[in-house]
């Protein structure tokens, strides 16, 4: 694994944010009024079943959304375009990755308000 | 209900919308003078550039007056409002009537009275769809271009063009180039960057007089040239409105749910002036973010919501040749600068608030900043020092950051 990835810059679609002994993950909160959407200039962005995702085929790069997202959770990559959480639904797992992988169950997967 | 939008831009999409979250069955009609389906306005270099295309640079998917159920009547222009009758009279004579109406008509591009102007053969503005396609027409490997304009409208046509012409000049009469949204130092910076890749710029000047192929500067030098692109600036399209009523000085005046001073005729987008938060003042704001925020609000409202649009400012995110620029808000205050080979940071605060900011080449999770000028974060609730370091929300308290990130 840890060969197959060599030379290969991960861009992870989750920050970690860490200062002494607090730390924490953010990701795309999914906003149910979304900024990053309203202010895409390429319609790239966009709303489907509560799920915020990308069409990375109409994304110019143009960082918009990384302007706009109050939380920092939508990320430059090093291909150009634009990457965020999509809660998974582009990749195999099916359910969100880091909620099953983190050891200390602090990420969870839920409705809120 | 019956509502009518003049315009079929980012504002009268962000109507649409805003419309049929709340009114699913009301008539919409959509009047616009272009005869596209609605697409991106700022895409337009892009497309030049072939980061785009004509299917991609939709606005919107081609579903989408369907889906919304829209009348659409491209290639038709509104001549005169009837706020009596409540009458939308076209330039053909057609009679629209409406219940409610948005005014999205946009902005122009300025173009100066500059003595020779009407000699210059190939000259173009760079706002529309087709003024991209018209320059793309124009233009060849061989063309030397010269834009007029050094800010974001004309760097974004010269990045547009580059690469398929011989040379790019571009001509300001502000002393740095993107005037409007840099300070010196990190304009220095992006010019630096541009004049690497092969870009001209001459400053602090401006074109006296044009011939057909020849600009005559005001410090003497003539320079040769194939294709001229005037980016000035844009203005307010105002005149529908201004027919009726006078406060439509240098845009459309609205209050926050976006209503002008006539009954049932609201207002978003470029046409529109804004109450920018950063500086406290009323200005033009044209921006597709805050035209397409202001149309929702707009449709919202029209359609018996109520949703206010309160925090408006001007902000900016592009690359030229790759180099990331993302500037927010004013430039009055205290200054905090960070600066290196590549980037430049600038924070600016005043009266305990982020007030704008300026980042160039680092602008990761740059909207945390730009969340503390728009939401006006009191600076002594946060720990300014780590966001100094970088956009974090660490600086936030735990209070403030469960409720963020745990929605509780």
């Amino acid at each position: 694994m840890v060969k197959a990835l060599k030379d290969i810059r991960i861009n992870p679609r989750i920050k970690i944010e860490k200062i002494n002994n607090i730390s924490f993950a953010v990701a795309c909160r999914h906003c149910k009024d979304p900024l990053c959407v309203k202010s895409c200039i390429s319609g790239a962005l966009s709303i489907n079943e509560g799920v915020i995702s990308i069409n990375e085929d109409k994304c110019v790069s143009c960082y918009t959304c990384v302007m706009i997202c109050p939380y920092g959770a939508v990320m430059p990559t090093e291909e150009g375009v634009v990457q965020k959480c999509e809660l998974c639904t582009k990749n195999l797992s099916g359910k969100p990755a880091c909620v099953m992988g983190c050891p200390n169950n602090a990420i969870v997967f839920e409705e809120r308000g | 209900m019956k509502y009518v939008i003049i315009g079929n831009s980012a504002a009268a999409v962000g109507c649409v919308e805003g419309i049929r979250s709340i009114d699913k069955g009301g008539e919409i009609i959509i009047i616009s003078k272009e005869s596209q389906h609605t697409y991106s306005r700022p895409l337009i270099s892009y497309y030049l550039e072939g980061k785009t295309d004509l299917e991609k640079i939709k606005y919107r998917p081609d579903s989408f007056y369907i889906d919304n159920k829209v009348e659409v009547m491209t290639g038709r222009e509104a001549d005169t409002i009837d706020i009596k009758k409540k009458i939308v009279r076209l330039s053909d004579a057609e009679q629209i009537g409406y219940d409610k109406l948005l005014i999205a008509t946009g902005s122009s591009p300025f173009v100066p009275a500059i003595k020779g102007l009407e000699d210059v053969r190939n000259k173009f503005t760079f706002m529309s769809l087709n003024d991209a396609l018209q320059l793309e027409k124009s233009i060849n490997e061989s063309s030397r271009v010269l834009i007029i304009g050094a800010g974001l409208i004309g760097l974004k046509c010269a990045e547009g063009v580059f690469k398929r012409v011989n040379s790019v000049t571009v001509v300001d009469m502000a002393d740095r180039i993107l005037p409007n949204v840099l300070d010196n130092e990190s304009a220095k910076m992006v010019q630096c960057w541009l004049e690497k890749k092969g870009m001209q710029f001459r400053l602090n000047d401006s074109v006296a007089q044009f011939n057909e192929n020849s600009a005559l500067l005001d410090s003497g030098e003539t320079v040769e040239f194939d294709i001229a692109v005037i980016a000035i600036g844009v203005r307010p399209n105002t005149k529908l409105f201004s027919d009726f009523n006078s406060s439509a000085k240098y845009g459309i005046l609205t209050d926050e749910m976006q209503r002008t001073e006539v009954d049932d005729i609201y207002a978003a987008g470029d046409c529109t002036v804004s109450f920018d938060i950063s500086t406290g003042k009323i200005r033009t704001l044209a921006l597709l973010p805050n035209a397409y925020m202001q149309g929702e609000c707009a449709g919202i409202n029209m359609a018996g919501g109520n949703k206010p649009y309160r925090n408006a400012i001007p902000m900016n995110s592009t690359k030229l040749f790759g180099l990331p620029i993302i500037t927010a808000g004013s430039y009055e205050g205290e200054a905090f600068i960070d600066c290196g080979e590549g980037f430049y940071k600038k924070l600016v605060s005043k009266d305990n608030l982020l007030k704008g900011f300026i980042l160039i080449g680092n602008v990761e999770r740059a909207g945390i900043y730009t969340s503390l000028i728009r939401e006006q974060v009191p600076l002594d609730s946060i720990d300014y020092g780590l966001i100094k370091e970088k956009p974090q929300l660490m600086a936030f308290s735990k209070t403030e950051r469960i409720k963020k990130l745990g929605g509780i």
